[in-house]
């Protein structure tokens, strides 16, 4: 990883954002260096989901850019699709399958090659499914799911990892177990950005995305064209 | 360029052992394109020569609506749980994602349909002449009517009740593959040329193969924003 | 295109433009209607009949004119990310999809004297048909969606991709057409028009034309004004 090269960090530059005509936030700017943790903090609806999900590439924001390691990502480009690893509230796990085969497919859809087996094993012993690797997820129960989607972290080389409300439903033992990984990803270099308000590692900075909530008589510019100079 | 082509598989695999295993799409289209076919000798009667008269147009409409079955699911079911947006975030990008996918959707029930299609032939009393060209218009076709619906699919991902609306953005669109799907097999019967019929049922699905996956990736990623 | 780009100085645009539509709309339809009923020779095949082709042939025109309206502006819609031409494709969808209408009414009374039947499968008309399908899948999908801004780019989707298909939809329904009909069936519109048709059908095309332009012009100010409102209304929420 990338331990010897402290100039890589994430570059938000006055990113702003809006959903259903509503501005969400504006201006906003942070740069995250390698080896830090952004706690994402702020009210319900302040637009940590929606950050997260500008960062992972999925959602275009109105204006503004986001660069990593010195390149500005492109929307809809591969670099953009492919430096971050994205977990969202849902687990993205198919019931069928047992969390075996879903970690496989999931490694095929982002390496195109199965998981490793001894790194299988070993991020499901760290996240305590062991014993269920051959279980059908229907099976699981919502915190065994959602463990068993966190599992991507350990699976999968990507520098950045973008975290939507990680510690939902963990026990304290899994709580450390995922500090645990996060801290490792910290020291070997990796950029962490988590919506949370339960700090799980220790070594992280906050970072309240709802300071960043616009003026409420501005409008985003799809909007905004519909009041201008009405006279 | 390697790597995309092996997430390719991966996606078309992935697919294809879903679209088979419990609840998913494949056996059921299966059986629509067969309890279907089986409906219009009750409905116009077993009379032999009317039976040979329609079974181009039977088949080929009732395959082209078990394929419209199948397809809202194709990104719904990935949508619902969010996989749909670990295919985004794939490091081959979503066009060639979205290309798999529909590879795989024809894959898993076009394809079975296709090939059971000569034993409907055979109950539809249709003529010996027809069933190369019925075999060969409907794997072609078939292709177009994956990659057309699949915009559908992809327009209507994010909606709760897509499956009636899909239909409608899909069906007219389908209606040059249909044509050119039956003429074929019309020809084929009567001993002419088929080499039209089918040139020109290959050209749709070639503009489909073109057209479909792109505007499906900006439709997806429309939805998942 | 950067004349539209402002909402308020398109509107004040269309206020100029309107009145005009107006005056044009009134004196040509009067005047081609008193050309199409009372001073445009009867046909000797079709009878009075034929009279209906002075609405139909440029409700006809007017139906494809409107989705290349709508394709156009699907066009510039999802390239520029364009508010006013999401709401021009959405404002001219309804007044398609009734010229449309209008062109397959027309054409099945037309048809009641002349093939004896009202529906016949003429390659001309079951196009009109599909067209109309694709105007109804348009009009859908921007009622299927809540949010707005989406509902715009989905529908531009489908638009372009339905233009796209426009052309192969009309060439296979010939080809089928042909294959299917003998070639002695009568077609809708003569391609022999005696010049004393022509100018009737000129008069009504630029008619049916002028009132797409004032329907056109007064949806998509409602439409802007129905936008303001809902940004009006969500600023009165937010702010509180």
């Amino acid at each position: 990883m990338a331990i010897d090269q402290p100039m890589i960090e994430l570059v938000l530059d006055s990113l702003a954002c809006q959903r259903g005509g509503r501005p969400v936030f504006e201006g906003l700017s942070v740069r995250v260096k390698a080896g830090h943790l952004l706690y994402l903090k702020g009210a319900n609806g302040c637009g940590k989901s929606t950050l997260l999900r500008i960062l992972g590439g999925l959602l275009a924001p109105s204006s503004g850019t986001v660069s990593y390691d010195g390149t500005v990502l492109q929307q809809h480009d591969i670099p953009f699709s492919a430096y971050a690893l994205y977990l969202g509230h849902q687990n993205a796990l198919k019931p069928i399958w047992t969390l075996r085969q879903n970690c496989d497919a999931l490694c095929r859809i982002m390496t195109g090659r199965d998981a490793p087996v001894e790194r299988l094993l070993e991020t499901a012993e760290h996240f305590d499914l062991s014993r269920l690797l051959d279980q059908p997820v229907r099976y699981f129960s919502s915190g065994q799911k959602h463990r068993a989607a966190l599992m991507r972290f350990g699976l999968i080389d990507r520098p950045v990892w973008l975290m939507d409300e990680p510690t939902v439903g963990l026990d304290s033992k899994n709580r450390d177990a995922l500090a645990g990984l996060m801290e490792k990803k910290l020291a070997s270099g990796g950029i962490i950005l988590a919506a949370t308000h339960d700090p799980v590692a220790a070594a992280g900075t906050d970072f309240d995305v709802s300071a960043f909530a616009p003026a409420s008589d501005n409008s985003g510019p799809f909007s905004s064209a519909f009041l201008e100079d009405w006279a | 360029m390697n790597a995309s082509f092996a997430i390719m598989i991966s996606v078309i695999m992935r697919d294809v052992r879903l679209g088979w295993s419990q609840g998913g799409t494949g056996t059921m289209s299966l059986s629509f394109f067969f309890i279907a076919v089986t409906l219009f000798p009750f409905g116009v009667g077993p009379e032999p020569q009317v039976l040979t008269r329609i079974a181009p147009g039977v088949i080929w409409v009732v395959a082209l609506l078990a394929c419209l079955l199948s397809l809202d699911r194709l990104y719904q079911a990935d949508y619902e749980d969010g996989s749909l947006d670990d295919l985004a975030l794939s490091p081959a990008g979503l066009l060639p994602v979205v290309i798999a996918k529909i590879l795989a959707h024809w894959i898993s029930t076009s394809l079975p349909l296709v090939l059971l299609s000569p034993l409907l032939g055979l109950l539809m009393n249709l003529p010996a002449e027809g069933y190369v060209q019925l075999v060969l218009s409907l794997a072609i076709g078939t292709l177009a009517l994956s990659f057309i619906g699949s915009i559908g699919a992809a327009l209507t991902v994010a909606m709760r009740r897509g499956g009636v609306l899909l239909s409608l953005l899909v069906l007219p669109l389908y209606i040059p593959s249909l044509i050119f799907g039956v003429t074929g097999i019309d020809a084929a019967i009567m001993g002419l040329d088929v080499l039209p019929h089918t040139a020109l049922l290959s050209a749709i699905t070639l503009v489909a193969v073109v057209l479909g996956p792109i505007a499906s990736a900006s439709a997806i990623r429309l939805a998942l924003e | 295109m950067h004349i539209f780009a402002n909402p308020a100085r398109f509107v004040r645009l269309a206020d100029k433009i309107m009145p005009w539509a107006v005056v044009v709309f009134i004196g040509t339809l009067g005047y081609g209607l008193y050309l199409a009923f009372f001073d445009s020779p009867i046909d000797y095949q079709q009878g009075e009949s034929v009279r209906i082709m002075y609405v139909h042939v440029p409700a006809a025109w007017m139906s494809m004119f409107t989705y290349m309206v709508i394709a156009v502006s699907s066009f510039v819609a999802l390239v520029w990310r364009h508010p006013l031409a999401q709401i021009a494709g959405k404002a001219a969808a309804p007044i398609g999809a009734a010229f449309t209408a209008l062109a397959l009414v027309t054409g099945a009374l037309w048809g009641k004297p002349m093939w004896g039947t009202y529906w016949v499968w003429d390659g001309r008309l079951t196009s009109v048909l599909i067209l109309f399908f694709l105007y109804l899948g348009y009009m859908a999908i921007w009622q299927a969606m809540d949010d707005e801004e989406k509902a715009g780019r989905a529908a531009a989707i489908l638009a372009l991709v339905g233009s796209v298909n426009i052309p192969i939809i009309k060439f296979s329904v010939d080809w089928w057409n042909t294959l299917h009909q003998p070639a002695s069936v009568m077609r809708l519109d003569g391609s022999t028009i005696d010049g004393s048709m022509l100018w009737p059908l000129f008069m009504m095309a630029i008619a049916f034309q002028a009132y797409f332009v004032i329907v056109f012009f007064w949806r998509m100010k409602l439409e802007i004004d129905r936008r303001k409102i809902a940004v009006l209304r969500l600023q009165e929420v937010s702010g509180s």
